[in-house]
């Protein structure tokens, strides 16, 4: 099965190929449109990921060992982020996604969107994500 | 024949010219020009608050009031010259009526607290309206909470003006005290407030006005418009950060307790008793922002010197040439469309997020404000979560506007 750090050198490659700005947005806006849609019924209070300017759904289950990530926000900008995250993280045992290091996101050059005064709910999900995977992975250890 | 003094005074104004005052302008954000479009959140420094600083902290600093010795009387002195400044930027009649605070924030705090302490009981009211700051909202509700107070809303009507007739009617002699905004930080809304006052002192109620977004913009005088209290942010009107003013009505201020405790404040201190000092020390807690009070100074003299009447004046030109050719983009609708404005722009356009905009504004070098804009009730009031926020200052240029306007047809494509 491939990596957690095997889809950022993905991800990291796929970024390459854009010289300016405007081909990175692009990328990430196509990445959010790409993002498969979140089920009407997990747009509750307790999947919410609140930002001061965008919000975040996020929803996780466990599939056979692995979390899996399902997510959205307001903001399409904010979702190609999110979409990428889900794509790094999703689909990985517990243990693997609270030690994942993000390293891709300063590689890629999106690093401003991950300081907290953004306030676009994405540093918030991450935790949020890792918190989900320590928790799932206490309920197996049971 | 004109003298020669009258055809200076009437020289346009050189925008140019006093960009050259502000050197944090002059530089690439992501290897663009920057337009910062940002001024309602906070506004650029002119070199000459930047050089009253460093001059402070180089030459003239040490604490003021209690020294004996050659540079604390001489900071004493600089000190208390801005407040004299500010008494007569908003013309108030006594100096000891102008308190330093941190900012609009902690006036508004002050007198919510110290006001409320005396006069505010249970079962009274406390009215505000829809469209204020959250810092114009909170710490009235902290102090009903305490007090079980009733804060009543004044509603804000589809083109984002005060609803004049809900507040004759919210009026009661329950009301003990009524706080609004001079000019709304997010639609650009200037109130009547001179209307509101005279409204309210029929009823003996005093009001409060959250004057952060005015005073950058427009002569203001108190005595006219007889508020009892006006609170300003420094960091607004091209000043520092940290240091605001809360201008009180001197009979306001003689009966509310004070606010903190500590050194300065007092005028004698024993264990059974302490007496406090006269106006306006009696607010001033501590020792005080000495530094950043002496370069506000410095703006304030920067705002004379280019005058109220000019920047009023070009200010207006700019926002309507700003709304004019953002109405000019298709799906573009403007949030706030009082007829009497400041220039501040709230929009949205198409179903886009303001964050997506923002986002793409940035990578072109554009700087404005995204969000609810610390207006959450008011951003319900119209359905909405946000807003993009171009807000302009004096140093903007129309070529800004068109380099803004590019930038949201640039936004549209990539979003759309």
């Amino acid at each position: 099965m491939i990596t957690i750090n095997e889809i950022q050198d993905e991800i990291i490659d796929e970024f390459s190929f854009f010289d300016d700005w405007m081909g990175k947005y692009e990328h990430i806006i196509e990445q959010g449109k790409e993002l498969a849609p979140l089920a009407k019924s997990y747009y509750v209070d307790e999947n919410l990921v609140k930002g001061c300017v965008s919000q975040v759904w996020l929803h996780s289950s466990m599939e056979d060992g692995s979390v899996k990530f399902e997510a959205d926000s307001d903001a399409i900008i904010t979702k190609g982020l999110v979409a990428m995250v889900i794509r790094v993280l999703s689909g990985h045992p517990p243990e693997e996604i609270f030690n994942a290091n993000l390293y891709f996101v300063d590689e890629v050059g999106l690093r401003e969107h991950l300081s907290p005064n953004r306030s676009n709910g994405l540093v918030a999900m991450i935790k949020k994500m890792k918190t989900y995977a320590v928790g799932f992975s206490v309920k197996q250890e049971n | 024949m004109n003298e020669p003094e009258a055809i200076a005074t009437i020289a346009p104004f050189d925008v140019q010219k006093v960009r050259n005052d502000f050197p944090i302008l002059n530089q690439k954000v992501h290897e663009q020009p920057l337009v910062y479009l940002d001024n309602a959140a906070s506004s650029q420094k002119p070199k000459a608050v930047i050089e009253a600083l460093e001059k402070y902290y180089t030459a003239q600093h040490s604490n003021v009031h209690r020294g004996v010795h050659y540079l604390s009387s001489r900071a004493t002195e600089s000190f208390e010259n801005v407040r004299g400044k500010a008494q007569r930027l908003i013309n108030a009649k006594h100096a000891h009526e102008i308190i330093f605070t941190r900012g609009t924030t902690e006036a508004v705090n002050l007198v919510a607290s110290s006001f409320g302490k005396k006069f505010i009981s249970e079962g009274d009211e406390v009215l505000i309206s829809e469209m204020e700051h959250h810092s114009n909202i909170v710490p009235w509700q902290i102090v009903c909470e305490d007090k079980g107070a009733k804060l009543k809303v004044i509603p804000v009507n589809d083109a984002g003006e005060l609803i004049f007739e809900a507040f004759e009617k919210l009026l009661s002699e329950k009301t003990k005290i009524v706080a609004v905004n001079h000019v709304s930080n997010t639609l650009g809304t200037i109130n009547p407030v001179k209307k509101i006052i005279e409204k309210a002192h029929e009823f003996n109620v005093p009001v409060l006005l959250d004057a952060a977004q005015a005073v950058p913009h427009m002569k203001t005088d108190v005595q006219d418009l007889n508020a009892d209290f006006y609170c300003f942010s420094s960091h607004k009107m091209y000043g520092p950060t940290g240091i605001g003013i809360l201008y009180g009505k001197e009979k306001w201020l003689e009966e509310m307790p004070p606010y903190q405790g500590g050194g300065e404040m007092i005028e004698t201190v024993t264990f059974e008793k302490t007496t406090y000092n006269d106006l306006p020390y009696k607010f001033e807690a501590g020792t005080p922002n000495i530094a950043d009070v002496i370069a506000f100074g410095a703006a304030i003299d920067y705002l004379d010197s280019i005058g109220y009447e000019d920047i009023s004046a070009y200010e207006k030109e700019l926002l309507e040439y700003a709304t004019e050719q953002l109405l000019n983009i298709n799906g573009l609708r403007i949030i706030g469309t009082a007829e009497n404005k400041a220039s501040v722009i709230s929009f949205l356009m198409d179903e886009i997020h303001p964050y997506d905009i923002g986002t793409i504004l940035d990578q072109l070098g554009i700087a404005v404000r995204t969000g609810h804009h610390c207006t959450e009730p008011l951003m319900n009031r119209f359905g909405i979560s946000g807003t993009v926020r171009a807000s302009f200052a004096f140093y903007n240029t129309k070529e800004e506007v068109d380099v803004l306007v590019k930038g949201l047809l640039k936004a549209k494509e990539m979003l759309s």
